[in-house]
């Protein structure tokens, strides 16, 4: 079930009215039901994988807490126990949180290994009738999230099973997140909160304007998408060029439009869910688009393996040798820049068991440290140069930014490592601009009309992003029209999936 | 109170937007197929139908209601469309019952030859004119293709949306009234096409019909036989598609089995007096008028001749209808035969485009 699908439409409005129904306390009961509902769309069997990430993480959520409340009751009604008695009682039981924490994450994130094995074309001559579960990355991600922040005690095991349940499940988030903290999405998610028209009103806009950047702009660009890299031989140079910056504005329009409907949804049930998206086309430089593109899950990385990775035991001894032999400067950087190594591996790996994503994965770790080594020519740059600051240098690094992950991104649409690199080569070495203009856009796979309707689509997101002030409610009235007629659904047309469904 | 008198503006304005948009939207079957608003035009004549002839383009181009009505004084509308499946039928003829209280239901068995949903178009062509009702849901569930959007035929817009890249100067003219296509559900073609050489139908492996077509045959005979209606089984003349020997046996044996009348024109060509070189206009496929004039004579008499259909036309109430009917048969009648005579081909075939 689709969000862009009328089963979707009318399974959310039916599910509004009963939540709304519902007295206050039993709408989560509700929630957890129609997640449940919604997940089996997708498949019975895929329920069993969820129920897996969901019984796994609670007995382990529930023993950990455990352990750590025996320590505190222990330590507690021993107080006078010597401190090296405390600290080895500590270590003890921290080591049995431990193994309860690493038995579950191997688990987990062996299942989600397999299943990713499993889904790759390789496999597909063994298994061919395979389809990798829906959003399995994101609420298995969400769900290991939630035990790591009980095991580092950050917030208590939910031990009600139909509660944690419905945190692993949450029906708008379960298939392309946000990936949501528990500490942050359980203060609404159980509350039930009353019904407010503003608040109500706020979600319904948002998830028209998730709908808008769908299916009237996203789906359309995806077109042309699609016919530019289906035979990148003929579409080279130029082509490439246009080709990654289309793609870059419509998997911006899929998948914050996805994002908006998941947040939009959760808005009118008055639960308030992290937000994904920070305007990341005007990123200054690479860690700033990462602080403003899907955050959540640049967040997830952070925390659970950057960081644990900089502070690891090996790390430190590394660190220790590198300052002895190579230097305070050396020493420094050479963690963190093992530990951007193998986060951005790590996340080439959560977008797919592939070599474009690890090249991906890789291209945005060196980008990265290279921009740290460049760190002191810039500042050169800018004592020798001091008037190059304001607008129109913000500007020039906006574009450069958005140039820069537009190539980087060319590993998700183009065939092989090797081949994304000669592809985004003929941008420098057979631009063929004559091909480009007498080709024209009508022969990529949409009419005049359709092109007008996606640039006119893109021409109102972007001026909206200039508008600070929350529209009157006519205007969302103008967008469900402009959804119905100008959107991409229905007989004739292949409305495709979100994008990120596929993680 | 100022947020939800906005928030009701703003959800009543895109509602009557959306109802706007879904008129100027929607195919308005002013160019061919001029078929398509056929099912819609029926709700303007119900309500004064002694005999309802239901079934695909074998009725409603085959048979002449002025004929039965000047000939016979029989009062009657052909709730015909193209392609028309045998539960499509079942469900405008129920639907049709709610309106009308006929004596007689004519049904053109040629649909029993297909048991599944053929083709999307037809599909739009004979439900999207129905009313919103349970029947027309009901129509749709048993009609439609798998990959077709059910509700879109509940809110058209879903469908017709991508219109808007082709909307002509009808569809901004007929936004709220349609032009008339046809006379009590008859399109009128003036013009000779004369049949060649048919050649010999290939031989089938299967000639049963399937069991969906058979049960909403049997839906049909029941309905008509509890509201106390005649129901009549009829083979009108065509060369093609062929009607099987076998095909013909099987409606027989129904009909004798339930003690039907079944009325085969292929076997009384010569009592009709067709002429497959003048009463055609499409080489055999289809009748023309004066072939379909000839038809509807011969069935007349067929479905008179247990004198249960009442004699409509000392009746005020009937003439006055049948008047304008035949008017605009006439005048369209004329319409085609001066184009054929100085462009020599038909170009007008519905009532609106008669020139005034």
């Amino acid at each position: 079930m689709y969000f862009t699908s009328i089963p979707f439409i009318a399974f959310l409005c039916l599910t509004l009215l009963v939540y709304y129904i519902l007295p206050r306390r039993a709408r989560w009961v509700l929630l957890l039901a129609a997640s449940l509902g919604f997940y089996a769309f997708s498949g019975w069997d895929n329920l069993c994988y969820m129920a897996f990430v969901i019984l796994s993480s609670y007995a382990a959520g529930c023993f950990i807490q455990k352990t750590n409340d025996q320590t505190k009751a222990y330590l507690a009604e021993h107080k006078d126990l010597p401190r090296e008695e405390k600290k080895a009682y500590r270590a003890a039981q921290k080591r049995k949180s431990t193994a309860w924490l690493v038995t579950a994450m191997l688990l987990n994130f062996g299942v989600l290994a397999a299943v990713k094995i499993l889904a790759l074309p390789q496999i597909g001559g063994i298994f061919t009738d395979y389809v990798m579960p829906m959003g399995i990355s994101f609420f298995t991600f969400r769900t290991m999230g939630y035990l790591i922040d009980v095991y580092r005690g950050k917030h208590p095991a939910q031990c009600n099973l139909a509660k944690l349940a419905l945190f692993t499940s949450f029906f708008p988030a379960v298939i392309q997140g946000p990936i949501s903290r528990y500490d942050s999405l359980s203060k609404t998610l159980f509350e039930g909160t009353g019904f407010s028209l503003d608040v109500f009103g706020k979600g319904a806009e948002r998830i028209i304007w998730g709908y808008f950047k769908k299916l009237v702009i996203a789906d359309r660009l995806l077109v042309m998408v699609g016919t530019l890299t289906g035979t990148p031989g003929e579409y080279e140079g130029l082509y490439t060029l246009l080709s990654i910056v289309i793609y870059a504005a419509a998997l911006y329009c899929d998948f914050t439009g996805g994002i908006d409907i998941t947040i939009g949804i959760g808005e009118t049930m008055g639960i308030t869910q992290e937000e994904n998206f920070l305007s990341p086309f005007r990123s200054l430089n690479i860690f700033d688009y990462w602080r403003r593109w899907h955050i959540t899950m640049g967040t997830w990385f952070k925390d659970y393996i950057f960081y644990p990775i900089s502070v690891a035991r090996p790390m430190m001894k590394l660190t220790k040798w590198c300052k002895k032999h190579l230097g305070d400067k050396t020493a420094r950087r050479v963690p963190v820049y093992i530990a951007t190594l193998v986060t951005w591996f790590a996340t080439g790996i959560w977008h797919g068991a592939s070599w474009n994503f690890i090249a991906w994965g890789i291209a945005n770790a060196l980008v990265i440290v290279a921009s740290q080594e460049l760190q002191p020519l810039y500042q050169k740059f800018h004592l020798r140069f001091p008037k190059m600051k304001g607008k129109g240098y913000d500007s020039f690094q906006i574009i450069r930014t958005f140039i820069l992950m537009s190539f980087i991104r060319a590993f998700d649409i183009y065939p092989g490592v090797i081949g994304t690199l000669k592809q985004l080569s003929t941008i420098f070495w057979k631009p063929s601009p004559a091909k480009f203009i007498a080709g024209g856009l009508t022969s990529l796979g949409l009419d005049t009309a359709g092109l007008i309707a996606a640039a006119a689509g893109l021409a109102i997101v972007i001026a909206s992003s200039f508008i600070k002030k929350r529209p009157p409610a006519i205007v969302f009235a103008l967008l469900v029209i402009a959804i119905l007629i100008f959107g991409v659904y229905g007989l004739g047309f292949d409305a495709a999936q979100f994008i990120y469904n596929r993680f | 109170m100022k947020k939800w008198a906005a928030a009701i503006t703003a959800i009543a304005v895109t509602i009557a937007s959306l109802w706007f948009l879904t008129r100027l939207l929607e195919p308005k079957y002013t160019t061919r197929p001029v078929e398509g608003a056929l099912t819609g035009e029926y709700y303007d004549q119900s309500g004064y139908n002694d005999v309802l002839i239901i079934g695909d383009c074998e009725v409603y181009e085959n048979i002449s209601p002025i004929t039965l009505w000047r000939e016979y004084g029989i009062s009657s509308y052909i709730r015909g469309s193209s392609q028309q499946l045998v539960w499509q039928s079942y469900y405008l003829l129920e639907e049709a019952l709610k309106y009308d209280k006929p004596k007689v239901v004519v049904w053109s068995v040629l649909a029993m030859v297909y048991d599944t949903p053929q083709k999307e178009a037809y599909n739009r062509m004979t439900i999207d004119g129905m009313r919103l009702s349970p029947l027309k849901w009901a129509n749709v569930q048993a009609s439609a293709l798998p990959q077709e959007e059910k509700l879109s035929y509940v809110f058209p817009l879903l469908r017709y949306h991508d219109r808007w890249q082709e909307l002509t100067k009808d569809d901004f003219r007929y936004i709220f009234r349609r032009p008339q296509v046809s006379v009590a559900g008859y399109m009128m073609r003036s013009d000779s096409l004369g049949s060649g050489r048919i050649p010999d139908p290939p031989r089938l492996a299967d000639y049963t019909f399937g069991d969906t077509a058979w049960l909403y045959l049997e839906k049909m005979r029941q309905l008509c036989e509890k509201e106390n209606i005649r129901f009549v089984l009829l083979k009108a003349p065509s060369l093609y598609p062929p009607w099987y020997a076998e095909y013909n046996q099987q409606i027989a044996d129904y009909a004798a089995k339930h003690n039907l009348a079944y009325y085969n024109a292929l076997e009384e060509q010569e009592a009709i007096g067709l002429d497959w070189q003048t009463d055609t206009y499409d080489g055999g496929l289809h009748l023309n008028l004066s072939g379909s004039e000839k038809c509807a004579a011969w069935l007349g008499e067929k479905l008179t001749a247990s004198g249960d259909i009442p004699d409509r036309r000392s009746d005020s109430k009937y003439t006055e209808i049948w008047q304008k009917n035949e008017a605009a048969y006439d005048a369209l009648a004329a319409t085609q035969a001066e184009e054929l005579r100085t462009e020599g081909k038909v170009e007008t075939i519905m009532i609106g485009e008669i020139p005034q």
